[in-house]
């Protein structure tokens, strides 16, 4: 075996890993929130200022609430930007009241995601689109881990019935 | 991580998560493949614009070779860790975020196309010694001492653990030589398997014995 350097405290994992772990979720969250253009744009911002920050992560365990925290950030300056734009106000404000685009044009499950109660809304975007742990959903939401899981299971309930119908 | 955090769908231990058809929901709410060619492009373009910007301490690539893959790491300085096929290279990634910086990022930078094309160059027989950029931290003291003295054995030619010794100024540092290069960060492009046993056995190798006769023999090297 190699004799490199004793690992001192645990270091965090190679930035790599969380790109591959969490790169796909920031990414469609994004889209979702921004639409396609924008929601790349805001991709890069959100792992360029997370690879910046990356040698201060105390607990690299929590990398994926604190990645998506970071995005939450970036997705709602990027929609105020839009908003101070001096384009067509009217459309601008729209988008950024309802600022849920379909990941994926033609499965159309997000239009209903997006008439979700906010709190719903953003519990399962953050579930599925992020593909993250109920744990860290509450970490980047703020709440408790239970009230997380209530949030995503009322969604889906919600969801199932409007689809159902 | 949390115990709930998983790919898979709610356990048998969530009594909420329903089975059947909520299953078709959440696949539709999780994606498909078309999302994952998405990310793919777009991670390559922020890979590229995180080299421009300067903030990543680590780039590294995979390398096809005749030998087998081999991953290359680079800092902004040069190469400063190749890893052989017989080694585990995800753990070498994780030891260089802990010796290097964890701002390591698959990447394409001017340090790693230059290695890869001088690797390529190698293995065709057309080069006979490496010009990239090195990045030495890895090797400190002695150590680098003998690595350096390695270097400086020619394509084709073999020497002794007490030679390689002795050109690093300690000829009774038989050992510490030997652990040197068995610690070779930069294998191949520092030609630690041109350094065999002076009763002709070839000795050890990171890559596995095998690797270093193959290396020997592309070379033309009386081992």
């Amino acid at each position: 075996m190699r004799a490199s350097p004793p690992p001192d405290p645990p270091a965090p994992p190679p930035f790599d890993v969380v790109v591959e772990r969490h790169g796909p979720g920031v990414l469609r969250f994004c889209v979702a929130r921004l639409g396609p253009d924008r929601g790349e744009e805001c991709f890069q911002e959100t792992l360029l200022a997370a690879l910046r920050a990356y040698d201060g992560l105390r607990d690299p365990g929590a990398a994926g609430g604190w990645l998506f925290q970071i995005a939450q950030r970036k997705i709602v300056d990027a929609a105020r930007s839009v908003a101070r734009a001096p384009t067509p106000a009217g459309d601008a404000l729209e988008a950024h009241a309802d600022p849920w685009h379909d990941p994926e044009p033609g499965s159309g499950i997000w239009a209903t995601v997006a008439r979700l109660p906010p709190k719903q809304r953003e519990a399962v975007g953050l579930r599925y689109l992020a593909d993250l742990s109920h744990a860290d959903v509450a970490a980047v939401m703020g709440t408790s881990v239970d009230a997380a899981r209530r949030n995503v299971f009322e969604g889906l309930r919600r969801l199932r019935d409007e689809v159902g119908r | 991580m949390s115990t709930d955090d998983s790919r898979t769908t709610h356990g048998p231990d969530d009594p909420r998560a329903a089975p059947g058809p909520d299953d078709r929901l959440e696949d539709a709410l999780r994606g498909t493949p078309a999302a994952d060619d998405a990310f793919r492009e777009a991670r390559e373009r922020f890979a590229a614009r995180a080299v421009d910007e300067g903030a990543v301490g680590v780039a590294y690539e995979d390398h096809d070779t005749p030998v087998g893959v081999v991953r290359i790491g680079a800092t902004p300085e040069g190469v400063v860790r190749l890893v052989l096929p017989a080694e585990d290279a995800d753990d070498a990634l994780a030891r260089l975020a802990a010796s290097v910086s964890p701002r390591i990022l698959r990447a394409r930078t001017p340090v790693l196309a230059g290695a890869r094309r001088e690797l390529d160059e190698y293995f065709a027989g057309r080069r006979r010694g490496f010009d990239v950029a090195l990045d030495w931290r890895l090797v400190t003291a002695f150590r680098r001492e003998v690595l350096r003295a390695t270097a400086l054995i020619p394509f084709g030619e073999t020497s002794s653990y007490r030679g390689v010794a002795t050109a690093a100024g300690s000829p009774n540092a038989v050992r510490a030589a030997g652990t040197a290069l068995a610690t070779n960060p930069l294998p191949i492009i520092v030609p630690c398997h041109r350094v065999v046993r002076s009763d002709g056995a070839l000795g050890n190798y990171l890559g596995g014995v095998e690797m270093k006769a193959r290396l020997l023999e592309l070379e033309g090297a009386a081992a």
